[in-house]
């Protein structure tokens, strides 16, 4: 049997076991991630099975675990770096910025920085500030980084593995409310290219994209309503696969982005505006917008206000189709 | 600001009257021809950046970092390193690229801007210049952890200002060497002005002894010395080789010309201190000594003179014969694979500039 069902923490452990296995390159480094395995547990075992050396416990300073990721890159490694927490990978985005996402161009195509940078993101488990944001359009903003978000376990093992044996440096974003969530992984299986996005849900009446923490969110509003959601998990932010959205919205006319993020300069605004020059005269409606408002991420106990939920996904969807 | 380098904590090999110090605990035996050739180095250096500064005035380069001053900390410590050793320069290296076998001309790219970098960091074992200040320490830091992994006993030296040493980046490569033990020099160029601020602004303490905190040694070395440079960077190394772990060298120096062209020091600092200076000067010393000596005569210096005249003029016309690089260069590379946004941007630029060409026809 190749097939068994994992959380979602669970199968990025095993993706990451497995390119170690197959590459005494690949090195795991952050905080935490060695005897503990993580403070969600991701890491849980390799440790033990691979040494200190390829399973390193860093010190606590964000930039410094970035910034000696890029020099093991330039000897020759893999480095996978945990950031713990959304939140805390700021004070390491000078080195994700300046330094890790330009050096190939810099140095004319000559020092390649195969370095995954993973991030659990978003909110939805009631922790205290800082451990619920949703970062990626800093990211996605910037030339020279590849940023994904895996939303399920099977996704999940596959993507890890595509980010740590890519030669460009990846952003990978995991869900964490989704952590525990369980799914089928088959081991076996021929897995998506991870710069493509995938159909969730095939529908007819609109076009949800979403990725992240809100594919099952979306999901869970397509079971809601007698509406046809095609859900479409964009798994790559940048690149975006922009022909499936386009192929989805010029069937649909209709189309609603989901993320946690603030909506106000977020990354639906990116998607918003491509799918209007690529689908102008398809749409019978504007792009709608569904997600985080433009505060500070709230106190836990309003964390349910601010995060996209299945009622405002579905208000969505009929302000669309009343539209 | 201290002029006094008369310090007892300074560690020198040779006065700037030409004198040489024995230090038993910083042995070094050059051969006549080494410290010529050493002389030659530091020549040819400041002839090259001599050279920069004035295709700057002239319009052909944007910006210059001149090193003037700091070549005797730079081709010491260059000197002391092996082919396969690793270096993290900041943009001021200029010397120890020329130690590097860097060719002067791919260090203009950068400045005229036709390019960010122009050599090969793993041909020469040098890296990129860095701009954003300090953030090399880490990567070299890093580097030095590859190296443990591979069971190597190359090492890295990082170089940086006293400007740098308040950066949080520095101070976590401090900690990341430490903890791990990594092979590394931190070589801290203190040339007392970080552009407009001087050291004071940065630091309560000499800056060598912030090493003590983080647990490993740091040292003072008189940065106008290129003997004291390459003698405690060679003894650094080897203990960075043989698993002592890093060092923080303080080379204290002196920036004897603007932060770059585009700076003004005579708004902040007086001139008797660059004269203060100039007695010290890194180059004059050496050439006292080879006299006194009796190691050089005057055909010698006149050779070296000539040698870094026809470098400078080389250098001069390769500038003025760098080509602008195409339009469609600066979608080359921001991604080692295949990217989907960059492949439709570049063809969508291709088709924009196209649509010119019959313009020029009419």
């Amino acid at each position: 049997m190749t097939t068994t069902t994992l959380t979602l923490a669970k199968a990025l452990n095993e993706g990451m076991r497995k390119a170690m296995e197959e590459d005494p390159k690949v090195l795991i480094m952050g905080e935490d991630v060695g005897r503990l395995g993580g403070v969600f547990r991701v890491t849980d075992g390799l440790q033990k099975d691979f040494g200190e050396d390829r399973v390193i416990d860093t010190p606590l300073a964000e930039s410094g675990i970035i910034g000696t990721a890029i020099g093991l890159a330039l000897r020759g490694y893999r480095p996978v770096c945990e950031i713990q927490f959304d939140g805390f990978v700021f004070p390491a985005a000078d080195q994700i910025i300046t330094q890790l996402a330009k050096m190939h161009m810099r140095s004319l195509g000559l020092v390649r920085l195969p370095v995954v940078v993973r991030i659990p993101c978003g909110g939805g488990i009631g922790a205290v500030e800082h451990h619920s944001e949703s970062p990626e359009a800093y990211f996605t903003h910037t030339a020279g980084l590849r940023v994904v978000a895996c939303s399920n376990p099977a996704d999940a093992y596959s993507m890890i593995q595509q980010a740590i044996a890519c030669d460009d440096p990846v952003i990978f974003f995991e869900p964490k409310r989704r952590y525990w969530d369980k799914a089928p992984v088959d081991r076996a299986a021929d897995p998506l290219p991870f710069d493509r996005a995938q159909v969730a849900l095939a529908g007819t009446d609109v076009t949800v994209l979403a990725y992240g923490p809100m594919v099952k969110t979306c999901l869970e509003a397509s079971g809601a309503t007698d509406r046809s959601l095609e859900v479409i998990d964009l798994r790559s932010l940048n690149p975006l696969d922009l022909p499936v959205v386009v192929d989805s919205v010029r069937r649909t006319g209709r189309c609603v982005v989901v993320h946690e993020a603030p909506v106000f300069s977020g990354y639906g605004a990116e998607l918003a505006a491509r799918i209007t020059e690529a689908c102008f005269y398809h749409l019978e409606a504007p792009v709608l917008r569904v997600g985080g408002y433009s505060t500070p991420y709230p106190p836990s106990r309003l964390e349910d206000h601010y995060l996209p939920d299945l009622d405002r996904v579905l208000d969505a969807v009929d302000r669309s189709m009343e539209f | 600001m201290t002029l006094d380098t008369a310090q007892p904590e300074l560690i020198q090999l040779l006065t700037p009257e030409g004198e040489r110090i024995d230090r038993p605990d910083y042995p070094l035996d050059l051969t006549p021809d080494e410290i010529r050739d050493l002389y030659r180095d530091l020549v040819n250096v400041r002839r090259i950046d001599l050279e920069a500064v004035a295709l700057t005035r002239q319009g052909e380069l944007g910006i210059w970092a001149s090193l003037l001053g700091q070549e005797a900390a730079q081709i010491g410590s260059g000197r002391a390193l092996r082919p396969s050793d690793m270096v993290f320069p900041t943009y001021r290296e200029h010397g120890v690229a020329w130690c590097r076998q860097v060719e002067p001309i791919k260090l203009l790219g950068l400045f005229r801007g036709v390019n960010h970098s122009g050599w090969d960091p793993a041909e020469h074992g040098f890296h990129l210049y860095t701009i954003v200040i300090g953030s090399q320490t880490l990567h070299a830091t890093g580097y030095a952890m590859g190296i443990q992994r591979d069971g190597s006993d190359d090492a890295t030296i990082a170089y940086f200002g006293d400007g740098a040493t308040s950066q949080g980046d520095v101070n976590e490569a401090f900690v990341w060497a430490s903890v791990f033990n990594t092979p590394i020099v931190f070589f801290c160029q203190n040339n007392q002005w970080a552009i407009s601020e001087p050291l004071e602004k940065q630091s309560r303490i000499p800056l060598y002894k912030r090493a003590q905190g983080f647990g490993f040694p740091g040292l003072r070395v008189d940065g106008n010395d290129v003997f004291a440079c390459l003698a405690v960077t060679r003894k650094a190394l080897a203990d960075a080789r043989s698993g002592q772990g890093p060092t923080l060298i303080e080379a204290f120096t002196y920036r004897m010309g603007a932060h770059t062209t585009t700076d003004d020091p005579t708004r902040y600092r007086l001139d008797g201190e660059l004269e203060a200076w100039k007695l010290k000067d890194p180059i004059e010393r050496v050439k006292a000594y080879l006299v006194k000596n009796q190691l050089a005569g005057a055909d010698f210096f006149a050779d070296v003179e000539a040698q870094a005249k026809q470098i400078g003029s080389d250098l001069r016309k390769a500038c003025l014969e760098l080509p602008d690089p195409p339009p469609q260069a600066m979608f080359e590379h921001v991604y080692a694979t295949e990217h989907s946004l960059i492949t439709a941007e570049q063809s969508a630029f291709a088709d924009y500039l196209s649509s010119f060409a019959d313009e020029g026809v009419s």
